[in-house]
């Protein structure tokens, strides 16, 4: 079936085209000589990170299946390296959102996502985790997960296809490769007020920490 | 068949020609620990990305396939981001046992890799009670495990390292048995005397009966003992999301990960050596053309085609039996493996007594 | 109803009201309510197939019950009400019907109905420092803004018991010891199949309590349909129990029909039948490949899936969707099947029939798969009925709960199919049950292919659609047992109440009963043969 000329507001209709509006930004970056220092390494590290992101095995609802859908055999992830999707957030390099977020579900999905390591994505996946989707209405879902998580990548589709999933995937992939272009969403305050942070909480008597010990053990 | 140890002794008389003993013998352990680690490693990938495609052709499926032709690099891939990635510190947590423990795993796994002999003249550990040390050496993998089980203040982790010690410790005693059993056939622990001893027929072979008992017996306990297969209780990924190293991230994993696939080679390097000959190539009483022609192909070839032949055993194994439960590990040990592991021992005795081996 | 049982239940409680509206039910006094509740369950009414939380404004709160006896397959609706808007109370009948202590607190939860003698009354789905009853007819979205602060999990519950001066005293009862080893499991799990959660007290591996924790997907789509058009609401079934979109659509869709008084004509309900069967071994697939991959055979799990693609292929082809299909419509479906259907399912039946084999030699044979499901997690059948865990959990148990036996709908009149019956109610036995129904399935599908009528399929309907005034309620059998459809109309083109019987929320109330006792591991498989899908238990 041809598309015959689609509407997307938040994208030129030449950049949905041919789609590699990430790479023009960078050469254009580099042409216009900012000052940017590309080591070899980091270029490495990029693409070591990029091409061996582990997922957290997290679904709430149907886009959850078709994310096994996509690790099964006809799709197979494991071709583009998500090989391995962890059960322990602590060891997943991104969190797939595949599903609806309630009210009761918030909490726990951030404390999922402070569990994780750093560099830490996340995709939004399906209408729900994008903006509430059909149940936008309701009293007790939240209108996209990007209210409480910084989201790198949201694929859209109730729930998306598999295809759409793996091109979903492939975007974090490319996004992770000029990483150091454009910095990445989590590290938004610096090293000595994280420091400070970390500290607090570890000597903090809040009452709000001392609830772990019955809630704990989100995994 | 090329003896390695001319080349070594050859660079020992170089070194020891210009300079001290003491400083090239230290010289020489450098350069062997080096060597060592560095195989280490290479061993560790290339297992990872084994098991990845092998277990992806047993599911219909590719495997990795993007990064390098067939996706070889993808192992390198996954390294650096381990390397790169945060290693977190847990609140509540043990620190220094939390800390220590992926090192004890590593520590126990090199050394029983040093022990394996590669080749003919490249043993690294080679003394009169070896099979010994390997098996002491490899149990400090369990402390290991309990530690990082106990430190991580996180209960599914104390639940998968308490599985883990009991399986462990258990499943020791089977190998052990079944270790014993040919160590009767050999009357030596040394792991180069037990290779050569083979080079009129593997022991899987002359032992005959008693012997592929043994062997059966080795690779279920030893299944059990790296952890996998049907045997993965202490990290089942579907119970306690992953056991006593879910608390575990960036290269502290990376460690525990790396440990589990060496263990497991060198579990088949071990059946290797003391089952199916070592470096020991393949001869055929008669064949002397053929034989001639196996003797041609290096002694390493052929240790680590038995090898990851076993490895790919295990993987079988691994990718199609569904995981047991702990009573029922329990019980197949105890109520099965140790008691046929001692008749079996019997029954070598009986057959090294009255010389009913060929 | 039959008049015989009308009359016999005016005897036993003369205050009891007849209604014929929609499907006709008796109006009990809350006071006198529990002895004919009693009674009923004595003369053999053993299944609670359905209960409600009502909000009639002015009139106050209530409860309707769905009751039918698995003797006679007779069935009876009550109501009963307490005017009292500011503290409702009504009595409890989970002494009587176990199912019914989950959804009693799903009413607490709804409408703030209080239940007597209900030994745990607590929130089911929302948390616990949620401001009102979302269900209620005047509630105010607005006191809940999003809250981020981590819930407490507390280790005590609340019961209310009535005084005999008449007053309703609160009594604390401990669900956790201070010195028991809880640990938590879920909701990010990857054996709870989503977002499940549980806390389980353990003495070493055994486990000795358990506490299931739902309401992490409750999405409220109850409330969501009242605010939307008949044909509106038809979109949001295939949301619920999305491994049975087109049955719960179905439903849905047959439930509007009789209320309408439509009859959809022959070629409609062939396609639907076989719609549903091809959903339900796409269901049972996904049942096998979780199983295998919950009990650690990771390669089994990707047979299923394999096979699983195909049926999606079918599906997608026909109706544009691979999970979520949107097919059924009032009085149709959407369009018609896709010139190729018919010669793709019979490909996919010969296809398919060699595949089961292959999964036996894989996974059933196996010593290992044998010997965790034999024997353990076993429901007896006086549980499972009253527990109301109907479909493949049931019919393991030795109870013929099929829908599709019981109440025959759709073209399952016509067509000749075993029921799986098996009785150790073991998982090995629920394991089965679900590997046969594929062939069943298969062989329902085989009668109906060649024989899909000519005509329509799509009825023309009126523009807005209006359902006379009453109360109706309509069954399939889905992919995990028993989806009902209960809709109040008061003539709107909006659903005065809409309530859908959950296939699940049966299933995780019998998992107390089933796991206590077990090991941690054997959960994993009672949870993986029990086959509940999360959104469709918090709807």
């Amino acid at each position: 079936m041809e598309v015959r000329n689609p509407r997307i507001k938040s994208m030129k209709y030449e950049d949905f085209n041919d789609n590699e509006y990430i790479e023009s930004m960078v050469r254009e970056l580099r042409e216009n000589g900012t000052n940017v220092v590309v080591g070899c390494l980091d270029e490495v590290i990029e693409w070591g990170r990029s091409n061996s992101l582990w997922p957290l095995t997290f679904a709430t609802s149907c886009c959850g299946i078709e994310f096994m859908a996509v690790g099964a055999a006809r799709y197979d992830f494991a071709r583009f390296g998500f090989e391995v999707a962890r059960a322990s957030p602590r060891q997943a390099d991104f969190i797939m959102v595949a599903g609806t977020i309630t009210h009761k579900m918030a909490p726990v999905l951030k404390r999922l996502y402070d569990q994780m390591a750093d560099p830490k994505y996340v995709i939004a996946t399906g209408g729900c985790a994008i903006s509430g989707g059909p149940f936008k209405k309701s009293y007790h879902v939240v209108d996209g997960v990007d209210k409480i998580l910084p989201v790198d990548v949201y694929i859209p589709g109730c729930p998306p296809r598999p295809e759409a999933m793996l091109y979903g995937l492939m975007q974090l992939q490319r996004k992770v490769k000029v990483q150091r272009f454009f910095g990445d969403v989590n590290r938004q305050i610096d090293r000595k007020e994280c420091e400070e942070l970390l500290r607090r909480d570890l000597t903090a008597e809040k009452n709000e920490l001392n609830v772990e010990k019955d809630a704990n053990h989100e995994q | 068949m090329f003896d390695f140890s001319i080349i070594t002794s050859w660079i020992h008389g170089w070194l020891t020609s210009w300079m001290p003993l003491g400083l090239a013998v230290f010289l020489e352990c450098v350069i062997v620990g080096v060597c060592l680690l560095l195989l280490y490693a290479v061993i560790a990938i290339v297992m990872i990305f084994m098991e990845r495609k092998v277990c992806a052709a047993f599911q219909c499926r590719l495997g990795p396939m993007r990064v390098g032709p067939w996706g070889t690099v993808q192992v390198f891939c996954d390294v650096i981001k381990m390397l790169t990635k945060e290693i977190i510190t847990v609140r509540h947590s043990d620190r220094f046992l939390y800390n220590l423990a992926p090192y004890i795993v590593i520590l126990a796994s090199v050394l029983a890799f040093a022990c394996l002999p590669v080749s003919r003249g490249l043993e690294i550990l080679d003394f009169n009670v070896g099979v010994f040390f390997l098996m002491a050496a490899s149990s400090i993998g369990v402390v290991g495990i309990l530690l990082a089980g106990w430190g991580s203040n996180n209960k599914y982790s104390l639940i998968g390292a308490m599985r883990s010690g009991a399986q462990m410790i258990s499943y020791e005693l089977s190998i052990g048995l079944s270790i014993l059993t040919i160590v009767v056939l050999t009357d030596t622990m040394q792991f180069s005397e037990i290779v050569l001893r083979q080079a009129d027929g593997w022991f899987l072979f002359k032992g005959h009966i008693p012997a592929l008992i043994a062997f059966v017996i080795y690779l279920i306990a030893g299944n059990a003992e790296v952890n996998r297969g049907p045997f993965d209780l202490p990290e089942a990924e579907s119970e306690l999301t992953a056991g006593y190293h879910t608390e575990y991230s960036g290269m502290h994993f990376g460690l525990f990960y790396v440990a589990e696939f060496v263990n497991l080679f060198i579990i088949s390097g071990v059946a290797a050596t003391i089952f199916l000959g070592g470096w020991m190539p393949l001869h055929i009483p008669g064949w002397e053309g053929f034989n001639t022609v196996m003797d041609y192909i290096p002694g390493f070839v052929w240790f680590f085609a038995k090898a990851f032949f076993v490895v790919w055993l295990l993987m079988w194994i691994k990718w199609t039996f569904p995981r047991l439960r702990v009573d029922q590990i329990l019980t197949l040990e105890w109520k099965y493996l140790v008691p046929i592991g001692l008749v079996n021992l019997l029954l070598m005795v009986i057959v090294v007594v009255f010389k009913l081996h060929f | 109803m039959n008049n015989n049982l009308k009359e016999s239940i005016t005897a036993w409680e003369p205050a009891a009201v007849w209604s014929e509206c929609g499907d006709g039910w008796f109006t009990v006094p809350a006071d006198r309510f529990r002895d004919l509740a009693v009674r009923l369950r004595a003369e053999g009414f053993d299944f609670l197939r359905s209960l409600t939380g009502m909000d009639w404004g002015g009139e106050g709160f209530g409860v309707v019950y769905h009751l039918e006896s698995t003797a006679t397959g007779e069935n009876v609706v009550l109501r009963t009400m307490t005017p009292d808007r500011e503290n409702p109370v009504l009595p409890s009948v989970c002494d009587l019907w176990k199912t019914a202590e989950l959804n009693e607190r799903e009413a607490f939860d709804y409408f703030g109905i209080r239940f007597l003698n209900h030994p745990d009354m607590r929130r089911l789905f929302l948390r616990d420092d949620w401001v009102g009853y979302p269900l209620r007819k005047d509630y105010d979205p607005s006191q809940n803004p999003l809250r981020m602060s981590n819930e407490v999990s507390k280790d005590s519950t609340a019961s209310f018991e009535l005084m005999p001066d008449g007053s309703i005293i609160r009594q604390r009862n401990v669900l956790f010891d201070e010195g028991e080893y809880v640990i938590n499991i879920g909701p990010q799990h990857p054996a709870t199949h989503g977002v499940l959660r549980f806390r389980v007290s353990l003495e070493g591996e055994i486990i000795r309590k358990l506490d299931a924790h739902c309401g992490y997907i409750h999405r409220g789509i109850e409330k969501m349909c009242e605010e939307l058009t008949y044909p509106q609401t038809l979109a949001l079934t295939d949301r619920l129990d999305y491994l049975g979109a087109a049955q719960n659509r179905h439903a849905l869709c047959m439930c509007i029909e009789k209320g309408l008084g439509v009859e959809v004509p022959e070629r409609v309900q062939y396609i639907r039948t076989i719609m549903d069967e091809l959903q339900r071994i796409d269901s049972h697939l996904l049942f096998f490949s979780c199983l295998c991959m919950d009990m650690g055979a990771l390669t089994a799990f990707f047979y299923g899936f394999r096979d699983r693609e195909k049926v999606l292929d079918i599906l997608e082809q026909t109706t544009g969707g691979r999970l979520i299909q949107t097919y059924n419509t009032i009085g149709g479906v959407q369009a018609d099947i896709h010139p190729d259907f018919v010669r793709k399912t019979k490909e996919f039946i010969a296809y398919m029939r060699p595949k089961l084999r292959e999964y036996h030699e894989v996974f059933t044979g196996n010593v290992i798969a044998q010997e965790r499901l034999k024997g353990t997690g076993v429901l007896t059948r006086e549980d499972a009925i009253s527990f109301g865990a109907t479909g493949g959990t049931g019919r393991a148990s030795g109870w013929a709960c099929d829908v599709r036996k019981r109440h025959p709908y759709a073209a399952y009149g016509k067509v000749d199919f075993e029921e799986v019956l098996f009785t150790e109610g073991d998982c090995f036995a629920r394991y089965m049950v679900r590997m046969r129904e594929i062939e069943q399935s298969l062989n329902i599908i085989e009668q109906l292919i060649d024989n899909i009528p000519e005509g329509e399929y799509q009825l023309k309907m009126k523009p807005v659609i209006r359902i006379p005034e009453g109360s109706y309620y309509a069954a399939v059998e889905g992919s995990r047992g028993e989806f009902g459809v209960f809709i109040e109309s008061r003539g709107d083109k909006y659903p005065y109440r809409m309530k859908f019987r959950s296939t699940g929320l049966p299933l995780v109330a019998c998992l107390e009963t089933i796991a206590r006792g077990t090991k941690i591991a054997d959960l994993i498989a009672i949870g993986g043969t029990l086959d509940y899908v999360v959104p469709d238990i918090d709807r």
